[in-house]
């Protein structure tokens, strides 16, 4: 007996009706905010390349021996490259990242990093995630306080994934994580599920831990059902790679077509961990990449949604200069990352590249730190208070 | 005088992974005193994790230049870890020494470590588990000594002429006092008491490198000496703060998450007075009256590993693969050995999310119809050996539970029996009501209870 057939046989779908009248607002929330409002608001897309991402052969410094030298095997050839400027070009996988670069959708924001850079992935994810120093534990991730200081319900951020990341997660409530709402709310709505929610009591909802688990439980369900009733009024017929990473980006692009009340979404592309034979793998990853964001972003273009959507893109450390004996690199520190949206005001080159001459113990030095980045997003671009929600005040970079 | 039941399974539950209802039922003639005695003396016996030996792990170096690929260098990392990992849920699902795994899965949090070599961290898990009981300062020099914490705190990088400060740091911010009882000045001079604390890179014995220690006067929470790390670690203890940061914690751990300061103080000055003896500790709290208290029961968010220790302990559910702990414990939130960084799991409500919760509510049914595990894990540490292997994968293993012997057991137990075992505490009247209707089997009945959210609960 599957877990249907036993809840079917338990005769629980007669409570389904049984909805009391205190349960109403929660109810009527799944309406969420109406088409209009939602169509009008700022969207965030962050995209995470998981491994560390080799920022160098991502963004080649074409013109700079020392480059060449400490990269004689791994170098991509000064013909190959995409020039940008003089100084700075594409890895060739890239090409359709530079269509978007000529039309002015993109900003190369360099040696973006943090002071005391850690080399592990997961003590450097958690420090890109919950936006704290290096000497700091925070259980919250930014995107979460977000969510805790603006946002009303769960869905306004959603992560296509099945399991949320920190930087999802807030004190009072966190994203949603799903790859597919038809499958999240088929979850959600077991009869079993609803006959329980219908016996909750107000008083149950209180801040104790059973209050929270119902309350976690209604607004999952309610959001779950908001998002796959909301998403499948649209049909998107754009046509986009077939990566799964492509496919998640159609998710998105579903999602804000159809006028949801989303102001973040989470994607991750994972693989650029890449200590042996790395030029095929990271060219393979940054196709990918470029490909599934240039169909997003022409997907987002075709329905006007473009001028309200900034994607970042960004990973967790760079990669040392040096490359390693085995046709790789291992773990490094600051690294550049991408801005992309209809309406920036700084296009282009943001600013200078790497100084491989002035290097810390063979490493890349951070003249940005990346919460000045998260900084501009959430006040120029979000609206938010990034003091409130960082713990300190970052310098401004007016990208947006 | 005997003792109510709920309090002996309260008890079970917060200092072990539950107990079964008829066992609860037999010991309830006898007191309180003499039931806390039992468990704990049940706990004597410290069996070690043996998954790993010092050299199922070669070096990098020896092992790439006999002609083993780093593919295969990783794969013999995964497997060491996986079963590491597997032994300790097998050991936590089986084992009568419950409240010595209990406290081992405190200091696994507190002292949290995360490395590549399986070995170390299995060695270190030992030294949590030999010492769970024993007095702090004993187990703080052992872990402070021990490869993985040197290793994974950068010590082996603490030299005299260049001091590194991440374990005098976290000794002070996470071991002991906590933040805001420290200076910045203490930790620099910790540091150096600290440097030429090493261990041996082939036997993992701890080494002290007289040339590479700073033996100059240090000033350390305003006292004077030619310190060393012992001393430092000696002036800790010395310090009040100390047991009441580890009262507070331990608290919060065993009793509440809502931290009751007055039972703190009360806890931590006993503590002190005791040398930091945590079998003492222990003890005081499982015979203290707020223990039992009403809104004590039955109200504290399960960790992912006692939600997955207690239900294989409840139903003995047999897997086809142990590889379904390891999906439903990352899919949790709760990987043992992969803490997600130094200061272990936050706990609490922070283990509830959209995703684990729905995840939490389908998995008694699924894991007791004996259906399959379709739960999608994804690599996201590409470095580590337990996720190295691939980038998703789809596990589609069976489990198998013995519905027929499980409803022998509960025939004659009556609804308020199951709820109390399996929610800790009845449910609001009307939520009997829908659990009732309807419900032929006892194996239905007893699904319907452990799908309710109160089963997230002990």
């Amino acid at each position: 007996m599957d877990r249907r057939e036993f809840l079917k046989l338990s005769g629980l779908a007669s409570g389904y009706a049984m909805i009391p009248a205190f349960l109403k607002p929660l109810e009527t929330y799944g309406a969420g905010p109406s088409g209009r409002e939602a169509s009008g608001k700022k969207k965030l897309v962050m995209i995470q390349f998981l491994g560390g991402n080799d920022g160098l052969n991502t963004v080649i410094p074409y013109n700079n021996d020392v480059y060449y030298k400490l990269r004689r095997n791994i170098g991509i050839k000064k013909d190959q490259v995409i020039a940008l400027d003089q100084e700075l070009g594409l890895n060739p996988a890239m090409t359709a990242l530079k269509e978007l670069y000529d039309q002015g959708y993109v900003s190369v924001i360099n040696n973006v990093g943090y002071p005391n850079p850690d080399r592990s992935h997961f003590r450097s994810m958690d420090i890109w995630q919950s936006a704290s120093s290096s000497t700091d534990y925070l259980s919250t991730g930014w995107l979460g306080r977000y969510l805790d200081s603006e946002c009303q319900w769960p869905y306004e951020a959603i992560e296509i994934d099945n399991n949320l990341s920190l930087a999802m997660k807030g004190k009072k409530r966190s994203g949603i994580a799903t790859k597919n709402a038809r499958q999240l709310f088929e979850e959600t709505k077991a009869p079993y599920f609803e006959t329980v929610a219908a016996y909750v009591k107000p008083e149950m909802l209180d801040d104790d831990n059973l209050g929270y688990l119902y309350k976690t439980m209604l607004d999952t369900t309610s959001s779950a059902k908001y998002i796959f009733e909301t998403q499948k009024t649209y049909h998107n017929t754009a046509e986009y790679p077939d990566t799964s990473f492509a496919k998640e980006l159609k998710t998105v692009a579903t999602f804000i077509n159809s006028g949801l009340g989303t102001s973040v979404y989470y994607v991750n592309l994972t693989g650029f961990d890449t200590h042996v034979g790395q030029l095929n793998r990271q060219e393979s990853l940054l196709k990918q990449y470029s490909e599934g964001v240039a169909a997003f972003v022409k997907d987002l273009k075709s329905t006007h949604a473009f001028e309200d959507t900034l994607i970042v893109t960004f990973s967790e450390f760079g990669r040392r200069v040096e490359e390693n004996a085995s046709g790789g690199t291992d773990h490094g520190t600051a690294s550049n990352l991408f801005v992309i949206g209809g309406n920036l005001k700084k296009k282009g080159i943001f600013n200078s590249g790497p100084d491989l001459l002035n290097l810390a113990d063979g490493d890349l030095k951070h003249h940005i730190d990346f919460r000045q980045v998260y900084a501009t997003v959430l006040d120029n671009w979000l609206k938010a208070d990034s003091v409130g929600i960082l713990g300190e005040r970052f310098v401004n970079l007016g990208f947006v | 005088m005997a003792t109510p039941v709920e309090y002996i399974q309260h008890l079970y539950k917060r200092f072990g992974f539950g107990i079964s209802l008829e066992e609860a039922k037999q010991l309830k003639p006898k007191k309180l005193g003499e039931i806390v005695n039992e468990l704990f003396n049940a706990s004597i016996v410290a069996m070690p994790l043996k998954a790993v030996v010092i050299d199922s792990i070669p070096k990098v170096k020896e092992a790439l230049s006999e002609g083993m690929s780093k593919k295969e260098l990783n794969k013999l990392i995964h497997t060491y870890s996986e079963n590491l990992n597997t032994d300790w849920i097998r050991q936590l699902g089986t084992t009568r020494a419950v409240v010595r795994e209990k406290q081992t899965l405190f200091w696994h949090g507190h002292f949290a470590c995360r490395l590549r070599n399986p070995y170390l961290v299995q060695e270190l898990n030992n030294i949590h588990r030999r010492f769970a009981f024993a007095n702090f300062r004993e187990l703080l020099f052992n872990v402070s000594k021990s490869a993985a914490m040197l290793q994974f705190l950068n010590n082996q990088q603490n030299r005299k002429q260049h001091p590194n400060e991440n374990f005098a740091r976290e000794l002070m911010e996470l071991f002991t006092l906590g933040r805001g009882h420290y200076t910045e000045q203490d930790v620099k001079e910790s540091a150096r008491a600290f440097t030429g604390w090493a261990f041996n890179r082939d036997t993992f014995e701890f080494e002290f490198k007289e040339k590479q220690h700073d033996a100059g006067p240090k000033t350390f929470m305003k006292r004077e000496g030619n310190f060393g790390g012992e001393d430092i670690i000696n002036i800790i203890m010395d310090q009040r703060q100390t047991a009441y940061f580890l009262c507070r914690k331990m608290y919060a751990y065993y009793v509440s998450d809502v931290v009751d300061e007055k039972r703190v103080k009360e806890l931590g000055d006993y503590y002190y007075a005791n040398a930091y003896n945590t079998d003492m500790l222990l003890r005081k709290i499982a015979l203290s009256d707020w223990f039992y208290a009403p809104q004590m029961i039955g109200n504290k968010l399960k960790p992912p590993v006692d939600f997955l220790v207690t239900i294989n302990r409840q139903f003995n559910i047999r897997y086809e693969s142990t590889g379904t702990w390891v999906l439903i414990q990352r899919s949790l939130g709760q990987l043992l050995f992969y803490p997600p960084n130094v200061a272990g799991w936050p706990g609490g409500k922070s283990w509830i999310n959209s995703s684990t919760l729905m995840l939490r509510l389908r998995l008694p049914s699924m894991l007791l119809n004996s259906g399959t595990i379709d739960i999608e894990a994804e690599d996201d540490d590409p470095d580590d050996g337990i996720m190295a292997m691939s980038h998703s994968v789809y596990k589609n293993y069976k489990t198998e539970v013995d519905w027929a012997g499980i409803s022998a057991m509960y025939k004659n137990a009556s609804l308020e029996d199951l709820a109390t075992l399996f929610l800790g505490r009845d449910p609001a009247p009307a939520l009997k009501t829908i659990i009732n209707t309807d419900t032929g089997s006892t194996k239905e009945l007893v699904l319907k209870l452990v799908s309710l959210p109160h089963y997230q609960l002990y």
